[in-house]
Order: structure tokens, then C-alpha cells, then sequence
């Protein structure tokens, strides 16, 4: 083959490859940028969690990330349990009973925890929060829904 | 856009050709349906132990909404056994028509016998030829989801009334009049096949164009016409199509594909958008929201409040309920658009514009249901376990794992998931209404992405919050 005479596709950088490519690195930075989990000094916390058909009280629980966290849970009606998402940690506690757990609050974010033991109609709907420092996965997710927005708004041009 | 016929493929042109797969598929599907029946009528009224409630609520729906309805649309209309009954009624036969049969009233729009003798099929009336009655139904069922989703003998009589309303209609309504104008989970699976990357196409039209005897929608001896009611020369979107595969059966020019499409291909379609459509998608969006609230969040008094029906607490709910879904949510995009356009627009263009602008909701709509589901399913699916070996909650123990515990799963990657299918519901969302909004000079895609951005954070905040 003539080399100098061939004609090569030209793969020619367009401004619309530059703006995926200046997106996907926007994503890239929200989804893996390190952001501060908070600088609080870790402390120990005893919560006093009560639990009846269907629902815990308080609802959501609020500590700092490191925290040495002891919940309560104490059972006014029926059996109910604690089964804290993320952590994978489990507690049950009979009628008028207080059961012990204690964990260290290692992982940031939000938790749901929720009833473990069949408890009525609306058991698998028993559903409280720990928050543990900020919710970084709710904040990455608001950034990213802004770069999907703008996805959309953006008219993409060769 | 390009297609891939997959029934070039002759393997799956004989497996869908074929009655006795789908034939099969269904039979399984009408078993565990009379058993989940069964099993919430004479079993424990435990909800977390009963097969109706864990099966349907749990097992089913996470089939349909995290894999049949994304990836294959009406997928699940091709096996429901729902119709079967009334259809082996209309037809007089079970498996495929009678070949004496062929060309006689079974096969002949219009004149079309009953089952019983001295009645004549009727066309499914005029004014109802819309999905308003399924949004009714659907918006009717959602009020009650707490109930529903919780008694077995509730979910077992649901079951029941769907059941004798197909056999129902089919003694007095030709085809599939319960599956296209009644059947509430009919209504939004064909909202939602038309993101689905397949279709049932003509490959040309052609030859359908020179066919005069269209026995696509007649009938001949080697299948019924379309249950559905639907010319598959006129089909431009998969809503009203359910994928019950007679057009590849009795076109004679094998003129009929099934086509792995790009996905979302349908909402782009400016031919056939309609009101009733747009306000489905405010209806499944808006209970997506109020369900991740009711079922998902820490207040309980508001699922005491749902449970409780009949109460006037519970009148309320089901007031504002309503009001979010047909009133707030629509409204608000009406309004948006309408500020989009301009104030020296008439009413009927806004009114057109806004049903336009609502396919833009159906993406995110769909991604609103998958990130409520996986919480849901995956903190229960474990629950299928002890129901399989104990469907009644009798004490059985049939495979060995009645004592299986109960343990969510995945419950560290479902809040990720959650984060990633809403984003990417609002990203295709943004995309879609871009695309309608250039369908008109001087359109402008931004009051309806800025109302998907607001609904996605809402959604982000009840789920992951």
C-alpha cells in the first residue's frame, strides 16, 4: 500500500467529546472526591430507643462518626427486634423488656434500622434511621442529579 | 434507529412461534396464581408467612419491576395467566384454534359469539377505549396499598376479583378487554414497555398495506386475531401491544419481528400521545413518592394512618393522596409548562405540550418504582424461603427451609443502587424531554427537567435521607 496517498479516518476531537469528557470527569470527582465526615471527638453515647407497632421512638437517631454507640431498645407491646442496615448488627428485646446493643459507629451516613422480628400487618414497614455524621451519599447524589440535569440541558454539539 | 430482528434467529422464531412454551409458562404462572389464592383465603393471616403476600408482593413484583418491565416491556402480559381462563371460554379451545373453526364467528371482528349461547360478543365500548378506567383502578388499589400489601385474605380476594372480571368481560367483551381497558398493572406495564429495548414490529408495511385479509387482527387457522384489539401495521409503540406473540403466528408473510430496539425508542414518538398516558406517568410517579414515604420511612404514624381504612384519619390520607397524584404533581408540571411557552399561548397547545412533556416522566417514573423496590425486595425477598416449604403457614416443611431467618440483603450496596438508578432515571428523563422539546421551535426542556431534578432529589432525600 502507498503509504502517502492512504487517507486515514480522521478522529477529529469534537466539543462535544470534550464536554462528555469534562462530565464524566465532573462525575467521576463527585462520586470519589474525599469530603470531611465530620471533626467532632468521638464521645459515648447511651440511646433509649422505644419500640411498638409499628414504629421506634425516637425515629431517627443522630450520632458522630467513631462514636461508641449503646442503644436501649425497649419493647412496649409485642416481641420486636432491631436490625441495623449497613452494620448488619442485631438485637430483640421480649414485651416490657430493655435489650442491650453496642457498637462502634464506624461507618458514616444514614442507616435505616429496621423491626427483625415479625411483629403485626405493617412489621416489614418498621422502619427508623441512625445518622451517622453527614450523609455523603445523599449529597453525592444531589451533585450528580444536578450533572444528569444538565445532561439533558446541554445540547450536545459536533 | 437501528433494529435487530431476533427472529431471523430460527431458534426463537420456533420457541415463540411455538404454542406449547407459552402454553407452559402460563400453566405455571395460573398454578402458583390459584395457590397464592389458596394460600391467603385458608392460610395464616401473617403476612411476612403467607406465599400470597410474600410470593406477589415480594417475589412477583420484584420480577416484574427489576427485570420483566425494563428489559421486556409486556413481557410479563405474554405469561400472565390472568385472561386464560376467559380466553379458553371465548375461543372454545385451549391451546390453539380449532382448525374447523377457521373463518367462522370466532375469527370475525363484530360478529362474534359468546360463550353464552344466546349472546353476541360486543366491542368494548367507545368512551372507555383509554386506559382512564386502569389509572382509576390503579389510583383506587394504591389507596388501599397498605392493606393490600399486608393481609393475605385482602390480597387473595384482589386476586380473586381480577381473575372473575377477565372471565367476566371476556363472556361479554371481545378479545382482551380486561388486559387492555381494566387490568391496573396492564395499564402501567405498557406505560413502562415503551422504554423497554424490545418490540413487535412489522418488517413491511408494505406488504401488510397489500394484505386485504389482515389475518393478523382476524385470525386464521394458525392463530386468533389479536387478542388486543390492535392492527401490528399501525403499532408505532409497545403501550397497547402485549407481546402475546398471535401476529407472529398467523401472518402468512412472516412479516412480523420481534426487534431488540434502543431502549426508550417509543417516547420520542410524537404519533399517539395522549392524556390518559401523561396522567398514568403523574400517577405511578406520585405513588412511587408516597409509597417510599408510607412504607419506607421512619413515621409511624403515617402507615398507622394508611393501615387504618375507614378511619377518618385514613379519609384524609386518602384525600391528599389523591389530590398529590392527580391534583399537585400534574398541576405543577401544567403550570411549568405553561410558564415554559409563554403567556400568549392558548390553552389547547399547552394542554398538547403538556402531554408531550409528560413522556419525559415515564424514565424517571420507572426508576422512582426500581429504587422504592430494591429497598423493599431486598430487605424481604428472604421471607420467599420459609413460604416455599410453608406456603399456608400450616407448619409444613416441604423443602427444608420453613426456619430459614429472616436477613436482608445487599443492605449496604442498596442505598448506592438506589442513588445510581435515580440519577440515571433523571439523566434519561433530561434527554427525553430535550428531544420532545426540539420536536416544536422554540421549545424549551427546561421546566420539565427542572421539575424531574426536584422530583429525583424528593425521592433521594425519602430513600437514602
Amino acid at each position: 500500500m502507498n503509504v502517502e496517498t492512504a487517507v486515514l479516518p480522521q478522529k477529529r476531537f469534537t466539543i462535544k467529546h470534550g464536554s462528555w469528557l469534562v462530565l464524566s470527569l465532573l462525575a467521576l470527582a463527585v462520586v470519589f472526591a474525599p469530603l470531611p465526615t465530620g471533626t467532632a471527638v468521638p464521645t459515648t453515647h447511651t440511646l433509649h430507643l422505644e419500640a411498638s407497632s409499628f414504629a421506634f421512638s425516637p425515629a431517627i437517631l443522630e450520632v458522630n462518626p467513631g462514636d461508641l454507640v449503646t442503644i436501649e431498645l425497649t419493647s412496649t407491646d409485642v416481641v420486636h427486634g432491631l436490625y441495623l442496615d449497613g452494620y448488619d448488627l442485631v438485637v430483640t428485646a421480649d414485651p416490657g423488656e430493655t435489650a442491650i446493643l453496642t457498637f462502634t459507629a464506624d461507618k458514616s451516613g444514614t442507616f435505616r434500622f429496621r423491626c427483625s422480628v415479625t411483629c403485626g400487618a405493617l412489621h416489614p414497614f418498621m422502619i427508623g434511621k441512625l445518622k451517622v455524621g453527614p450523609n455523603l451519599l445523599l449529597w453525592r447524589g444531589i451533585a450528580l442529579s444536578v450533572l444528569a440535569a444538565l445532561i439533558g440541558l446541554w445540547r450536545f454539539r459536533q | 434507529m437501528s433494529r435487530y430482528d431476533l427472529t431471523r434467529i430460527p431458534a426463537v422464531k420456533t420457541l415463540v412461534v411455538n404454542r406449547w412454551p407459552q402454553f407452559i409458562l402460563r400453566a405455571i404462572a395460573l398454578a402458583g396464581f390459584v395457590v397464592a389464592i389458596l394460600a391467603g383465603l385458608f392460610g395464616t393471616p401473617v403476612g411476612s408467612r403467607n406465599l400470597s403476600i410474600v410470593f406477589v408482593w415480594i417475589a412477583w413484583w420484584a420480577l416484574l419491576i427489576l427485570a420483566a418491565v425494563p428489559l421486556f416491556g409486556r413481557g410479563w402480559c405474554t405469561v400472565c395467566p390472568i385472561p386464560m381462563a376467559g380466553e379458553w371460554l371465548q375461543n372454545g379451545a385451549v391451546l390453539g384454534p380449532r382448525k374447523k373453526e377457521t373463518g367462522d364467528w370466532r375469527l370475525v371482528t363484530g360478529n362474534l359469539q359468546s360463550p353464552i349461547p344466546s349472546l353476541r360478543l360486543r366491542q368494548w365500548p367507545k368512551r372507555f377505549r383509554n386506559i382512564w378506567l386502569q389509572n382509576g383502578g390503579f389510583a383506587l388499589l394504591a389507596l388501599f396499598s397498605a392493606v393490600v400489601l399486608t393481609q393475605p385474605k385482602v390480597t387473595a380476594v384482589i386476586l380473586a376479583i381480577f381473575l372473575f372480571l377477565a372471565v367476566g368481560t371476556a363472556l361479554i367483551y371481545e378479545r382482551r378487554a380486561f388486559c387492555r381497558y381494566l387490568c391496573p398493572v396492564g395499564g402501567f406495564i405498557g406505560l413502562y414497555s415503551q422504554v423497554a429495548p424490545l418490540e413487535v414490529r412489522v418488517r413491511d408495511m408494505a406488504i401488510c398495506a397489500s394484505h386485504t385479509e389482515k389475518t393478523c387482527y382476524t385470525g386464521n387457522a394458525d392463530g386468533y386475531g389479536c387478542p388486543w384489539g390492535v392492527f401490528p401495521g399501525g403499532l408505532v409503540k409497545n403501550t397497547t401491544c402485549g407481546a402475546c406473540m398471535e401476529c407472529l403466528r398467523t401472518c402468512p408473510h412472516d412479516n412480523i419481528a420481534i426487534q431488540i430496539r434502543p431502549v426508550g425508542a417509543d417516547l420520542t414518538v410524537a404519533r399517539g400521545r395522549k392524556l390518559d398516558e401523561a396522567f398514568k406517568a403523574f400517577i405511578m410517579l406520585g405513588s412511587a413518592v408516597v409509597y417510599s414515604a408510607v412504607m419506607l420511612g421512619p413515621w409511624g404514624w403515617l402507615k398507622t394512618t394508611a393501615y387504618n381504612v375507614g378511619s377518618l384519619a385514613w379519609l384524609g390520607y386518602a384525600l391528599a393522596f389523591l389530590l398529590f397524584i392527580l391534583g399537585l404533581l400534574p398541576g405543577i408540571f401544567y403550570l411549568v409548562t405553561w410558564a415554559g411557552m409563554g403567556q400568549r399561548v392558548n390553552l389547547r397547545v399547552v394542554r398538547q405540550r403538556f402531554t408531550a412533556n409528560a413522556y419525559a416522566l415515564v424514565p424517571l417514573g420507572l426508576a422512582a418504582w426500581i429504587a422504592f423496590s430494591l429497598s423493599f425486595v431486598f430487605a424481604n425477598i428472604s421471607y420467599l424461603w420459609p413460604v416455599l416449604s410453608d406456603p399456608f403457614g400450616w407448619g409444613w416443611d416441604l423443602l427444608g427451609t420453613a426456619v430459614t431467618p429472616w436477613t436482608p440483603y445487599l443492605s449496604r450496596i442498596v442505598p448506592i443502587l438506589q442513588t445510581l438508578v435515580l440519577v440515571g432515571g433523571l439523566a434519561w428523563a433530561a434527554v427525553t424531554a430535550r428531544k420532545i422539546a426540539e420536536e416544536k421551535r422554540g421549545g424549551t426542556a427546561l421546566p420539565a427537567i427542572a421539575y424531574c431534578f426536584f422530583i429525583t432529589v424528593g425521592m433521594l432525600w425519602l430513600l437514602i435521607g
